[in-house]
């Protein structure tokens, strides 16, 4: 071809301007996406990127991609983009959307992830009419993670977990479009094919209009689009397409299943966001205008790095302590992490929490090896005693440690907690004076941060009291410890 | 162009994309496409231009499910009057 007769052609169909020119997932390859021969993701990732271009909104599109094979949209779309847990893309685009109601928000999901582990965030976000666009890929199988029957298989069709074809017993092919045409919100719901070159078409079709009618503020729109997935079904490509066509959609009926996008009215965009200066007056406490000053300026270039592991049994106020040190944290101005980890259980289960404060932002609130341990009981320290750093504290609410937990490496604090708690009043305050000796030991707090999360935390004038006297206690008990220590050596 | 006329489309295919599935090949209405008996650098036999008649459609794009394995290019319109291949 040589480049005169070039000339007289014009590019009529290229790729889109919404994808990246190369994909830097892998060293080789950038050119291909992902997905195998025939895929039918490629077609509807171009039917999108298509839409995209045509509506001119891809500066503020943002695509929340989904678990599954197109997991990775993220490295084709030159959009913003949110990954989501498994299911959950309907959930973040509903928030994407409500935050940033200017953006495009685009849902993209496979089967195995709307109308399984998802069916209840999609069912929710279309019944609230949320403005937002979901394109739905139905293979009618789990395909990434290798073939398990999913809420879609067809009846009769083999998977890897229904290999002698789907029965009654495993339930029936579940009927999204159908299901959210019970609904009143949704706007439009369409069932597309990818079974020939007019199904393929109207499609394409179907998806811009999807997006469409979110740029004009009408609602929530959904396009299920039955996709081939090749490799699973174990067919060549066109078999797929073939098969599609001649099977698939005998069970899944390829057609209109709500449109009003005539008759709709655009919604009301949400109001501005409430400023954050009216969340404390709105939530009852009382605003605080600047950070509390922490420390004078030599040690505000100290580094701080504490690192605390609480565990107790659920009712203990194991996770209270830890969140009065996150709290403490954040007035003092600090980094702060607070992670709790607990059972389903509201008593006797057991509870632990994870507390970082720090100078520099925190990469992980996971806390794997403290610096101070406090252990409410007997099982928390034969679980974490060995954890704590080498030169760090263990707070063990007991009088004795149990040999096989003693170690010569850490300092080891065993008082029972409960026992001076109970002296003061009320043996639930042994949160507080383990909390008033982990203070005594970290030392980066300021009394009137630890007093503000206390004031903030603990409502009832009674227990304000007490806890206060038992943080003390707790200042009192480690004092008289590190002195017996000084007296020993 | 023996005959002296212009097929109405040209089709361009990145073979370091395509990966031989063989959509375009069924989808295209004067089946002018076919796969070639090159193996690309990945082991693929891609899509290519097997003759004249291409209409520039666009049907082959639809279906390819890589981004820009395949381009489509189509016939400039000539005002009236104009002799075809006048330019070469």
């Amino acid at each position: 071809m040589s480049d005169q007769t070039d000339l007289d052609y014009i590019v009529a169909h290229s790729k889109a301007r919404a994808f990246y020119p190369t994909y830097e997932r892998k060293e080789e390859l950038q050119h291909q996406t992902h997905y195998c021969p025939g895929c039918g993701h490629g077609m509807v990732h171009k039917m999108v990127a298509q839409a995209i271009d045509e509506l001119g909104i891809q500066d503020r599109t943002i695509l929340i991609s989904p678990v599954g094979c197109s997991v990775f949209a993220y490295y084709y779309f030159d959009v913003g983009n949110v990954q989501a847990a498994h299911g959950r893309a309907p959930a973040v685009a509903t928030a994407v959307k409500r935050t940033r109601p200017e953006s495009i928000v685009i849902s993209y999901q496979g089967d195995g992830d709307l109308a399984a582990i998802g069916s209840a965030e999609i069912l929710h976000a279309a019944n609230r009419g949320e403005n937002i666009s979901v394109i739905f890929v139905n293979n009618a199988i789990y395909s990434m993670t290798g073939g398990q029957m999913a809420p879609t298989t067809l009846m009769g069709q083999a998977s890897t977990t229904s290999p002698g074809g789907r029965t009654p017993a495993e339930g029936y092919p579940l009927h999204i479009c159908e299901l959210l045409a019970t609904l009143e919100a949704p706007v439009y719901l369409e069932r597309v094919a990818l079974g020939n070159n007019k199904q393929v078409a109207q499609a394409a079709r179907a998806v811009r209009k999807a997006i469409e009618n979110q740029v004009n503020g009408l609602g929530f729109s959904l396009v299920e689009v039955l996709s081939p997935c090749p490799t699973i079904w174990k067919m060549s490509a066109v078999e797929a397409q073939r098969w599609i066509h001649d099977v698939m959609e005998k069970t899944f009926v390829p057609r209109v299943y709500r449109d009003r996008t005539q008759t709709a009215e655009a919604r009301p965009a949400p109001g501005p966001a409430i400023s954050l200066e009216k969340v404390p007056a709105m939530l009852g406490v009382a605003a605080k205008e600047t950070p509390a000053a922490f420390a004078g300026e030599g040690a505000a270039t100290a580094e701080i790095d504490w690192q605390v592991r609480i565990a107790g049994f659920g009712g203990q106020g194991v996770l209270l302590l830890g969140e009065m040190m996150a709290e403490a944290g954040l007035d003092a101005g600090l980094e702060v992490s607070w992670l709790p980890s607990y059972g389903p259980e509201m008593r006797s289960g057991t509870s632990n929490c994870h507390v970082r404060l720090a100078r520099e932002p925190i990469d992980s609130p996971l806390v794997g090896h403290p610096h101070v341990l406090v252990a409410m009981n007997e099982p928390s320290l034969h679980k974490f005693g060995s954890s704590v750093r080498r030169g760090g504290w263990v707070l063990y609410n007991g009088d004795d440690v149990p040999p096989e937990c003693e170690r010569r490496d850490v300092h080891i604090v065993a008082r029972s907690f409960t026992h001076l708690a109970d002296e003061l009043g009320d043996a639930r305050a042994a949160n507080m004076v383990a909390l008033g000796a982990v203070l005594e030991i970290a030392q980066v707090l300021p009394e009137a941060s630890v007093d503000h999360a206390l004031g903030r935390l603990v409502k009832s004038p009674r227990w304000l009291d007490l806890d206060a006297r038992a943080l003390t206690r707790g200042r009192e008990v480690l004092r008289e410890w590190r002195g017996e220590v000084c007296h020993a050596e | 162009m023996a005959d002296g006329r212009r097929d109405g489309g040209r089709l361009q295919v990145d073979t370091d994309e395509c990966k031989g599935c063989g959509l375009c090949v069924e989808a295209c209405p004067p089946k002018v496409i076919a796969l070639s008996e090159r193996l690309n650098h990945y082991g693929y036999r891609t899509a290519e231009y097997a003759g004249a008649g291409c209409t520039g459609c666009g049907i082959c794009f639809l279906v390819c499910p890589e981004p820009g394995a395949i381009t489509v290019l189509r016939l400039k319109r000539r005002p009236a009057g104009a002799a075809e291949g006048a330019s070469v």
